[in-house]
């Protein structure tokens, strides 16, 4: 967990006192709408259906128990007893007061927290690995870096008004659990043979409504460069991005206009200009920062624990969870759990208060007092004694936090949608429930296996249901909701030969009565054609292509040539 | 005479800023006084304004270069930089370009949509002049410089962060 020094602590505070001041200009008639919004974005403060939203950064997803019970307790005190975790690993909470926010920002500032900059056209929440600093495949703790990053993007003067929002993300490990190459900028990190630390710079990756694979502009970045490289992409983006139309405005569309090739020539030209200038990292700097890090404390453990290995033999249900929400830890005898807040019911990534406190406790006793947000909206215990799990599982399934369904369909990834979000086009949660409930079977979601299920209510695609392996997208059609389904989308490099991909459209969209039977469908042509339970859906797609399942939605193409002709037919 | 800000203090501004008349052709050069011309004007009439008895600056809109005017910076007694609307940042890298890569030492003044909530960052990028918009009092705005004590970045102020 990073620590504020004093200087962190005086900036949260300060912009505490100037949002109050200017909340009070607003309320007073002294700061037009139209000045006031910039304003308010920059601090997650949105204009909702209801209600305002506040956003609230939990900066890399990391959290102490503390924080999470002061989170619980704005829930209660200032909005309706829940929130909401987002794909940015970050909470909101929907139905906050505007003339409240500065008390719930104040109340935040105690436990070194901020909603600085969780929208609005700057950068956003840097984002990671879920399981930083605990994975067996670590190549860097990426906690680090991104607060390396935290700081040099908090109101950065040159590019706090930049054309677009923009996302950096960080990946630590070998595989690729942030979906980097989705990120305005995605940093891989990388180590040469003699251990120095360099990242692999990836730029214009993206969903909405332009999606983009993002493009690889270095192989390899001595850290020392990370800042001024990162200052020579945002400055050719902030000077020549697009202004003009909202919907082109990601660096994504100027990369994609210059060329990744030109885009890359004139970032090194400005580069050439910065390069060791006054934002190179030093090694004391980045000790100072790593420093502030509190670090958990482990026991010398010969290995995994054995009354854990023989509960798991003896133990259907215990071992179904631990197969499924149970990863592996770099230190023997621990290991991370993940509490699924994907219980079929409840809208994806809500917790309520009581959840927040009881997960709060089960952190201190369980974790060392922390927790870390994933971008599955789902949060994480990283490092649990093995002994422990048992007790754990116990206690998570008693608070209704064990579905035992991570990397499955029912885990579904969900933007907020029409319930509660005014951009939407369609509704997502009672989407996500009626999947839920139609694959309520545990033993069939298992054999089913891998699937990533994403759903997002408009185009903006806050659900990321492009790099869904089954991708949800709400469409509006003549003021009526729509859905329309991709497949074979998937987020990063997760294990070998299986890179970020964004999904293709399967054909026509459908009314939202028809979703679980189109997805069974899907299901059923994956069934059919998997060659063993090793092949994942995703698998499939990648070997046969989309036909197939096309065929399994709308029929062959012969039978779907001869419906359309039939519909041209006069009646 | 308008009221600016200058050094952090509220002054009478002594310049007269020209802009391009509506169908984008160059206005007509006052006889006298201190003006500031558009880019476009100070390309088309160069060899006239340094004649012109009154001292000169150049003005850049959001989207114009300012290598356009790297070469001639040591004639102008004043640089400003548009910021056509609240939002539009790219007058932050124009400034530190002047200041960082073309060395330029004299006034830098922010001038359009500019009101309190930016000064800070306009500071930071090198500014030492604003012209606040219509309506806005420049002794309330001089509160907008103190919203930070302290910045995590680099900047034209204060070179090391």
């Amino acid at each position: 967990m990073y620590r504020y020094d004093e200087i962190d602590q005086r900036l949260v505070d300060e912009r505490v006192v100037q949002f109050r001041e200017q909340t009070q200009r607003f309320l007073a008639g002294k700061l037009s709408e139209d000045d006031f919004r910039p304003l308010r974005l920059r601090n997650g403060l949105y204009i909702q259906r209801y209600a305002p939203m506040l956003r609230v950064a939990i900066p890399y997803g990391l959290l102490s128990s503390n924080q999470l019970r002061t989170l619980a307790h704005i829930s209660r005190k200032w909005d309706r007893g829940y929130g909401h975790f987002s794909t940015r690993q970050n909470i909101q909470f929907n139905w906050p007061k505007l003339e409240e926010v500065p008390d719930i920002l104040a109340e935040l500032a105690k436990v070194q927290m901020h909603a600085i900059q969780t929208s609005g056209n700057s950068f956003r929440n840097i984002t990671t690995d879920h399981y930083a600093g605990v994975a067996p495949d670590e190549i860097v703790d990426s906690f680090v870096w991104c607060e390396v990053l935290r700081q040099w993007s908090t109101f950065h003067p040159e590019f706090s008004f930049l054309p677009r929002k923009f996302k950096i993300a960080v990946n630590g490990a070998k595989a690729d659990r942030a979906a980097i190459f989705l990120h305005d900028i995605g940093l891989q990190a990388v180590r040469d043979t003699a251990g120095n630390v360099a990242f692999h710079v990836s730029v214009g990756g993206g969903m909405g409504r332009t999606p983009i694979v993002g493009h690889v502009i270095r192989e390899y970045l001595p850290w020392p460069h990370l800042l001024t490289y990162l200052e020579a992409i945002l400055r050719v983006y902030n000077r020549y991005g697009r202004r003009d139309n909202i919907h082109k405005a990601r660096i994504k569309i100027l990369v994609k206009a210059r060329t990744p090739e030109k885009f890359r020539e004139e970032v090194e030209t400005e580069w050439a200009h910065l390069k060791d200038g006054p934002a190179t990292l030093t090694g004391e700097e980045v000790r100072r920062i790593e420093s502030r890090f509190t670090r958990p404390k482990y026991q010398r453990l010969p290995g995994d624990d054995a009354g854990h290995l023989a509960r798991l033999a003896a133990e259907p249900g215990y071992a179904a969870w631990a197969k499924r929400n149970v990863f592996p830890h770099k230190v023997a005898g621990y290991s991370a759990v993940t509490l699924s807040l994907k219980k079929t019911g409840v809208p994806p990534g809500d917790a309520t208060a009581d959840q927040m406190e009881a997960v709060a406790a089960l952190a201190d006793h369980y974790s060392q007092g922390e927790l870390r947000v994933s971008h599955e909206q789902n949060l994480i215990l990283a490092d649990v004694l093995q002994s422990d799990l048992h007790a754990l599982w116990i206690q998570a399934k008693a608070l209704g936090l064990a579905s035992p369904n991570i990397g499955m369909i029912t885990n579904i990834i969900a933007c907020p949608g029409g319930d509660f979000c005014s951009l939407a086009n369609a509704k997502s949660i009672p989407v996500a429930q009626a999947i839920q409930e139609r694959f309520d079977q545990l033993d069939y979601v298992h054999d089913i296996g891998e699937l990533d299920l994403n759903i997002s209510g408009c185009m903006n695609s806050c659900g990321h249901h492009h790099v869904g392996h089954i991708g949800i997208l709400g469409v509006d059609k003549n003021g009526e909701e729509w859905y329309q389904i991709s497949i074979g989308g998937n987020q990063g490099l997760t294990r070998p030969g299986a890179p970020a991909a964004l999904g293709k459209v399967i054909g026509p969209s459908f009314a939202r009565a028809q979703i679980p039977d189109v997805i069974q469908k899907l299901i059923e042509v994956y069934l059919k054609r998997r060659d063993s339970e090793e092949e994942r859906f995703i698998d499939v797609i990648w070997r046969t292509g989309i036909e197939p399942f096309k065929e399994g939605v709308y029929g062959t193409h012969h039978q779907r040539q001869e419906r359309r002709n039939r519909s041209l037919e006069p009646a | 005479m308008a009221l600016i800000i200058k050094d952090r203090n509220v002054v009478t501004d002594p310049w007269n800023r020209l802009e391009l008349k509506a169908d984008g052709s160059v206005p007509r050069t006052p006889a006298t006084g201190d003006i500031i011309v558009p880019l476009a004007m100070w390309r088309e009439q160069r060899a006239h304004l340094l004649v012109r008895p009154g001292r000169i600056g150049v003005w850049l809109d959001s989207h114009e270069e300012p290598a356009a005017i790297a070469e001639d910076l040591r004639i102008f007694g004043v640089v400003a930089v548009n910021f056509p609307k609240f939002g539009d940042g790219r007058g932050f890298s124009t400034a530190r370009l002047l200041r960082d890569r073309y060395g330029w030492k004299g006034e830098l003044r922010a001038v359009g949509d500019i009101f309190r909530d930016q000064l800070f960052f306009l500071a930071s990028c090198g500014f030492d002049a604003f012209v606040l918009r219509e309506g806005e009092d420049p002794r309330e705005a001089l509160a907008g410089f103190g919203v930070f004590s302290e910045s995590y970045q680099a900047s034209v102020e204060r070179p090391q962060p």
